[in-house]
């Protein structure tokens, strides 16, 4: 069966998307990150959704529900790269993903995990 | 017999256009059509022997039915003929008097006319009004349906008008909303402003609503709407431009907005420079300092 590669990136975890979803490889996903978190002891899940043409409310779901998975384990979830449309849809669907921190790239995405592991290394100083 | 009654109503037309014409002139001025100025004695005297023409071409073949194909002519004229009257500023009732004030004459036509029997004069008399009538009402949809094309190509350019997305700063855009949001609009700014959050690469984006007459729950859903798929998008909206009417309208309504608001568009410029790591700073005297970079100035990012 396809998984989705989950890539590590320092304290991050990296995914990207590149086909489209259907529910059982949501599932997979979400399944696997969560245990690749605890593994790694990731502070961090940056997930590229810009090649996805199609969301439903389903797939909607799977991004709350990482989000709010990980936030449990202590990893901050930023989608990044969401096309116009797939805004739309979303909001329109009633989902504002309001648990998911979101970016208009990797570049930005990665920084913004970045600030946060800076705020955890100061807090560890202390 | 309804061929009988066309062929004699026909030939009457034909004979009597000398006649008729002034006599049906006489009964549109006499409504007021060339009060306005719109329109010259000439030009409709002219559109007035036209339509008579096209009229008696239709009736000799085409018997009493409008639709028939031998009408064709005279109801591209007619149609023609409300359009430019819509456009034209002309009421509904100016337009359709063209074809009603008809009647008369065809009546006192008919009524001079000793040769026609009483009982054939009836139904010629019937037989004018239903044609009339059926000429008449399709005046009135031309007129109609030429003004609802008016009022759709306005809307349409308002709405294209209405919704530019400006460049503030780098990364920072703003759309100032002005008229009502309602849904169809709602659609067409947000993905207006989606695209362009797109192709900026930008962060912040400034919703100014100072134009927007009234807020109600509708329209605070869809500017809610609009600030949700900006961030899903990456982009965080702040919303300017509400005034004190507005504000206590939102809060009366219970709506409740949770979004970063800012009173001026100023403002939330202002503050989307802090959020981009940059400021405005003033220059401490424009002839000792002329080396000093001109403000804004640009931060690190």
């Amino acid at each position: 069966m396809d998984r989705i590669p989950i890539l590590k990136l320092g304290d991050a975890l990296l995914v990207t998307i590149q086909v489209d979803m259907h529910d059982r490889l949501a599932t997979a996903l979400e399944e696997d990150l969560t245990s690749k978190i605890v593994a790694f002891g990731a502070k961090g899940v940056l997930i590229d959704i810009s090649a996805l043409e199609i969301v439903d409310s389903f797939i909607g779901r799977m991004l709350d529900n990482i989000a709010a998975v990980s936030r449990i384990l202590d990893a901050e979830t930023v989608v990044v790269g969401m096309r116009p449309a797939v805004a739309i849809t979303l909001v329109e669907l009633g989902l504002s993903l309001s648990g998911v921190k979101t970016a208009l790239n990797v570049e930005r995405g990665m920084a913004l995990i970045k600030s946060r592991l800076e705020e955890f290394d100061a807090d560890d100083e202390d | 017999m309804a061929a009988n009654e066309t062929t004699t109503l026909a030939a009457l037309v034909g004979d009597n256009e000398k006649q008729i014409v002034p006599e049906w002139l006489e009964l549109q001025k006499r409504a007021g059509v060339l009060q306005t100025g719109r329109i010259t004695e000439a030009e409709l005297a002219s559109q007035s022997t036209d339509f008579l023409h096209l009229l008696r071409t239709g009736l000799a073949t085409g018997g009493l039915d409008i639709s028939n194909a031998a009408y064709t002519p005279a109801r591209e004229f007619l149609g023609n003929l409300s359009r430019s009257r819509a456009l034209q500023g002309f009421s509904p009732t100016e337009t359709a008097t063209f074809v009603f004030s008809l009647k008369q004459p065809l009546f006192n036509l008919l009524n001079r006319d000793k040769s026609i029997a009483p009982a054939d004069a009836a139904k010629i008399t019937w037989a004018v009004t239903t044609l009339l009538d059926g000429l008449g009402l399709l005046t009135f949809d031309m007129f109609q349906k030429s003004r609802e094309e008016v009022i759709l190509r306005q809307q349409r350019e308002i709405t294209e008008l209405s919704t530019p997305v400006v460049k503030l700063w780098q990364g920072v855009l703003a759309l100032p909303v002005i008229g009502t949001l309602d849904s169809e609009r709602t659609q067409v700014v947000m993905e207006n402003l989606l695209q362009h959050i797109v192709d900026e690469g930008a962060e912040i984006a400034i919703i100014d609503i100072t134009g927007v007459p009234t807020v109600d729950t509708l329209t605070a859903q869809h500017l809610l709407k609009t600030v949700s798929a900006a961030r899903l998008m990456g982009a965080d909206c702040i919303i300017s431009g509400i005034r004190p009417q507005i504000a206590q309208t939102i809060v009366h309504l219970g709506v409740d907005l949770n979004v970063i608001s800012k009173a001026t568009l100023a403002d939330a410029f202002a503050l989307a420079l802090r959020r981009t790591n940059r400021a405005v700073v003033k220059l401490k005297s424009a002839r000792t300092d002329n080396a000093k970079p001109k403000a804004p100035a640009e931060g690190g990012e």
